[in-house]
């Protein structure tokens, strides 16, 4: 049986991240029993890496706070397709990726193309915490809250051209380190991804470089990634390192891949199923057995904020 | 009695529950990743399939081994697909949907995926009601024409399983491979004995034949 109740659960009582990654050792540590104080301290001892962002202040747009999945659950089921097809394996194997010194190109319909350190791009932004649910086109879900800084104040800074229209952003190409794109294996790399220039200005959409207070785990998009909260979650491109403002729409990777699968728009829209299963309800990771799935909501719950950019559209059509 | 019960007829049996074992050994140590439920599901699909496979491997294994003893474990075997099948039918309304009716049939009727799961477990269902010797004795000549359906099953059930990817289709295309050999197998015996018994045709005199396996 759920409970439902409308009270939203305080910040305070989360459990912090760190606690809750280290609850095993924890449970481990007081079996062990005979030696209780000393492996409790020997844990907590463990427990002490710096966050790299301890305590931002959050986003007004920050939604279901009380409501964040663990983030060892976010770390480990992936769908980065550049290392594995397989969620669990990329944890590992991304951790080859050089995430350093991240470069991005700016090119396109803007006075001040080139290209920039991501550092020098983060020392002139106000990063923010950023707790948004995450709704994959396979029907699961998650609550992340993400460290970044919105899309728009960059786009501002480059100074577009009034002909730009859309924005396309570009994953990293690196075979040598990324075995599926060694092998040339199912999609078109780099992996693509667009926004119409409307979305990407939206105040919800944002460039991430964190998660859970610290710097973006590899597998989860590092050194910077997109997060559209509101669209699924091939939207949200990881490891970006290219950024065009454009005149026309650009093909986008699983676009290409079925068209008449995977639409550009990708809007979270639960009377829209894929042409092979329901998006009526998601799996929200986290939920235990025998309680019912989530029942998925128009642009993921963000239609309040968002529902207006596509007011004159059929979204049936505009999938 | 359904089964002549002996010591590898226990063995076997319990052989089959391992991975069942297996599964809730990995549930109580919370070892299924990050979403345990899809997990679940696509353990308990792959064990039906397996079974499903070995059970429709039976019959060749013993043409080419000329080993007569596997047969009485084909009903077993059919069985344990079926078991296998039943708790993914179970995990996926009650583990996963937790009986909220509205929402299976929702599911089920926007997701083609489902429907061809819903062909082989149907199948695999009639298969098991019918699987007594009473039923097989009642049923006649039919009994074989109705189990023939099992290939069905198979094929639905791969179909099922590529139906609901993305697009890496190396698994459902592994069980297809099997399943398409095990039939090419049947088909070419087939074909050998019908040839045989054309040769044996008396000639000049017109005969009808019973369809010969």
């Amino acid at each position: 049986m759920i409970i439902k109740t409308n009270k939203a659960i305080p910040a305070s009582e989360i459990t912090d991240p760190l606690v809750f990654q280290q609850r095993r050792n924890i449970i481990k540590a007081l079996l062990a029993g005979t030696l209780l104080p000393a492996a409790i301290g020997s844990v907590s001892a463990n427990t002490v890496p710096q966050l790299r962002w301890p305590a931002l202040t959050k986003s007004k747009h920050s939604t279901d706070i009380g409501l964040i999945t663990p983030p060892e659950l976010v770390k480990n089921y992936t769908n980065y397709y550049e290392f594995s097809f397989n969620k669990q394996d990329s944890t590992e194997l991304a951790q080859s990726l050089h995430t350093d010194n991240w470069t991005i190109e700016i090119s396109g319909e803007v006075e001040k193309p080139g290209h920039y350190q991501l550092e020098d791009i983060l020392g002139r932004q106000t990063l923010q915490e950023y707790v948004y649910r995450f709704r994959c086109v396979e029907a699961w879900s998650m609550v992340i809250p993400w460290i970044g800084f919105p899309l728009v104040d960059l786009i501002k800074r480059l100074k577009p051209l009034s002909k730009a229209k859309f924005v396309k952003f570009t994953s990293i190409y690196d075979p040598e380190n990324m075995p599926k794109q060694r092998i040339n294996a199912m999609l078109d790399w780099p992996y693509v991804e667009a926004l119409r220039i409307d979305e990407a200005v939206h105040p919800l959409t944002i460039l991430a470089v964190g998660m859970y207070g610290d710097a973006l785990p590899k597998q989860n998009g590092a050194a910077l990634r997109l997060v559209v909260p509101w669209k699924y979650g091939f939207k949200s491109i990881k490891a970006i390192v290219k950024i065009e403002l454009l005149n026309r729409a650009p093909m986008t990777t699983w676009h290409a891949f079925a068209p008449n699968e995977y639409g550009f728009y990708a809007n979270v829209n639960p009377s829209v199923p894929h042409p092979r299963w329901s998006q009526f309800s998601e799996r929200r990771l986290g939920s235990r057995f025998f309680t019912p799935r989530r029942q998925t909501e128009l642009y993921n719950g963000y239609g309040e904020q968002v529902a207006s950019l596509y007011s004159d559209m059929d979204l049936r059509h505009f999938y | 009695m359904w089964f002549r019960i002996n010591n590898a007829w226990i063995v076997i049996s319990i052989g089959c529950l391992l991975p069942l074992f297996g599964l809730l050994l990995d549930i109580v140590t919370n070892n299924l990743g990050s979403n345990p439920i899809q997990a679940i599901h696509i353990r308990l699909g792959d064990w039906s399939l397996r079974f499903l496979c070995l059970t429709l491997a039976v019959t060749p294994i013993q043409t080419m081994t000329k080993w007569r003893g596997m047969a009485e474990y084909r009903q077993m075997l059919g069985l344990y697909a079926f078991f296998y099948a039943t708790l993914h039918v179970f995990g996926y309304l009650f583990v996963d949907h937790a009986g909220a009716w509205r929402v299976i049939g929702i599911d089920i009727i926007e997701s083609s995926y489902i429907w061809f799961g819903v062909i082989a477990y149907v199948i695999v269902l009639m298969l098991a009601i019918t699987s007594p010797k009473s039923a097989k004795k009642r049923l006649g000549k039919n009994w074989k024409k109705l189990h023939r359906l099992i290939y069905y099953a198979a094929g639905a059930a791969v179909i099922h399983y590529f139906w609901q990817l993305k697009g890496n289709l190396f698994q459902p295309l592994f069980y297809l491979t099997i399943i398409s050999f095990l039939l090419g197998f049947r088909v070419l015996v087939r074909l050998k004995n019908r040839q045989l018994a054309k040769l044996m045709l008396p000639k000049g005199r017109p005969i009808s034949l019973e369809d010969n396996e």
